[in-house]
């Protein structure tokens, strides 16, 4: 939709066969200078966190932007129309002890079709120590027609970290049919599994597009809240949107089994899925 | 027909789907036919099996109500979309339990492939229940671990689970039981809901059969992977709707069913 720069040729080795695009993006945050030093507290005082690791790649090109108090901010910028099939994309972002990092993204993500008819791969992994925040906020996915694309992301929280975290999916561009689409997302909090959810949609995913699972919704979008917090106070269940049955976006904030909460929301599309999260992320 | 050609059917079966999925994983054939006593699946399986059921209709209260299932047609579509995914989750949980994984790590992934507390208390209700008649009908040293684990219930799929275990079934056997019940379940709610033809609602769930097998197919084949790579290869699919529904409902002050 957005990424309009032409795919280079030359610069990207071909290191698959099926001539797919391997790239991985790093990101470290570290906490600032006073943070780390008093035995007892990784968070507190210190100044801005660092970005001791910022290395984009193939359609990764990291921006880092304005921080905000003491948080690294950085803007995943596509610099490349991808993923295609083929691809394997990968993006690891880590925030160490007491560090605090937002990751935003300037524009929608298009999973397109190949040349070959391959899947894509696209593997997000994020670490967020004790003590530390992270926030995940990417734009949309957009599975387009003819597309095929496997997505996991994983998520590792030490005890005392604290993650915000938004995914969402549209299903295909607008007037197309969705492309496959198939996304595992796994959050594991102090070694113990959170959440573990495994969404299938489109061409080879029996029973995705019925009444039990999106209704004819084309997009569908989650918000993830945890930390230690949570503990002792669960969040409470609230109903987000409008009654079953009329079309409109609907969707539920709930307590997860561990210290988290989960929105869940089904839209017409990517504009009405985005106001009933933000309406979640407002609490 | 003899075991051994019956099982040369499931492997041509098994290998042609094997070839579409690609997974490269373990056989599953052997873990469908060492079973001792597929009599007792008929037990287990029977919707007269006292352990609650019926009191549950699996989302297709809040589905009637809001439209989405109307006739036998959207009764079969809103089951198939249930079976592919609540009921994959529940038949991989099962076969796992079966097969003798930990019932306690089991419940732990059912959690987390549960996400919002109304599926769970059900989940737990019906899993208590189950342990109470599977006590009094298979009784074993691994049910009454469990039972004393979680006195307040375990997430019913392992319960189902470790009590085909214990009449001597294959994890496939918990397999098909748990996936049949995912949709016999809403089938016999929206005859009363809808006061649907029982006829049509018997027919809907015979044109689900190829679906139920490859579900229980499926989720046997996860719960082998399982054994080796770690309960993440357990089958974790989301419907969004049920979930949403499910929160939904329970908040209705009056309704026919408890889920």
């Amino acid at each position: 939709m957005t990424r309009t720069v032409p795919r280079p040729v030359a610069p990207q080795a071909p290191a698959v066969p099926a001539a797919g695009l391997r790239a991985t993006a790093r990101i470290v945050a570290r906490a600032g200078h006073g943070g780390t030093s008093r035995s007892n507290g990784a968070e507190s005082g210190g100044g801005t966190s660092r970005l001791p690791v910022l290395e984009g790649g193939g359609p990764f090109a990291l921006r880092r932007v304005q921080s905000h108090a003491d948080q690294a901010r950085v803007c995943l910028v596509g610099a490349m129309s991808a993923p295609l099939g083929g691809d394997r994309l990968r993006i690891e972002a880590t925030a160490e002890a007491g560090a605090s990092l937002r990751i935003t993204a300037a524009a929608a993500t298009v999973a397109l079709p190949g040349r070959t008819g391959e899947l894509a791969t696209y593997d997000v992994h994020l670490t967020v120590g004790d003590g530390a925040r992270l926030e995940w906020l990417p734009e949309p996915l957009i599975s387009a027609e003819g597309s095929d694309l496997r997505m996991t992301t994983t998520i590792d929280l030490a005890p005392t970290a604290r993650l915000v975290f938004r995914e969402e999916q549209i299903l295909g561009r607008s007037g197309e049919h969705t492309g496959a689409l198939r996304s595992r997302l796994t959050v594991r909090q102090a070694g113990r599994v959170l959440l573990d959810q495994e969404t299938a949609y489109g061409p080879g995913a029996p029973g995705w597009d019925t009444s039990a699972v999106l209704g004819g919704h084309r997009a569908v979008g989650q918000f993830l809240v945890a930390g230690p917090e949570f503990t002792d106070r669960p969040a409470e269940v609230r109903l987000l949107g409008g009654a079953a049955g009329d079309g409109a976006a609907q969707g539920v904030l709930a307590p997860l089994a561990g210290p988290a909460a989960l929105a869940t929301v089904v839209a017409p599309d990517g504009l009405s899925l985005r106001r009933l999260l933000d309406q979640a992320a407002a609490g | 027909m003899s075991e051994r050609s019956e099982r040369a059917i499931q492997r041509c079966a098994l290998s042609e789907c094997e070839a579409e999925r690609s997974v490269g994983a373990p056989p599953v054939e052997d873990w469908g036919s060492v079973g001792m006593s597929r009599a007792a699946l008929l037990v287990l399986a029977d919707g007269r099996f006292p352990a609650g059921g019926h009191a549950h209709s699996g989302g297709a209260e809040p589905a009637v109500a809001a439209g989405h299932i109307k006739d036998a047609a959207t009764l079969e579509t809103f089951c198939r979309g249930r079976l592919h995914t609540a009921g994959l989750v529940a038949a991989g949980l099962a076969a796992a339990a079966a097969a003798g994984l930990d019932p306690l790590l089991l419940d732990d992934a059912a959690d987390a492939r549960t996400p919002v507390p109304a599926l769970r208390q059900v989940a737990r209700r019906l899993g208590r229940q189950m342990m109470r008649a599977a006590r009094a009908t298979w009784p074993s040293a691994a049910l009454d671990a469990l039972a004393a684990a979680r006195p307040r219930g375990a997430h019913q799929p392992v319960v189902l689970g470790l009590a085909a275990r214990s009449a001597g079934l294959t994890p496939l056997d918990a397999a098909y039981a748990v996936a049949y019940e995912n949709i016999s379940g809403p089938a016999t709610a929206v005859v009363r809901l809808l006061s649907l033809d029982p006829f049509d609602a018997t027919a809907v769930l015979a044109r689900l059969t190829d679906d139920l097998e490859q579900v229980a197919e499926q989720a046997t084949e996860a719960a082998h992977r399982a054994v080796t790579e770690g309960l993440g290869a357990l089958p974790a699919a989301s419907a969004p709707l049920l979930d949403i529904a499910a929160e939904a409902h329970a908040a209705w002050p009056v309704r026919l069913f408890a889920s």
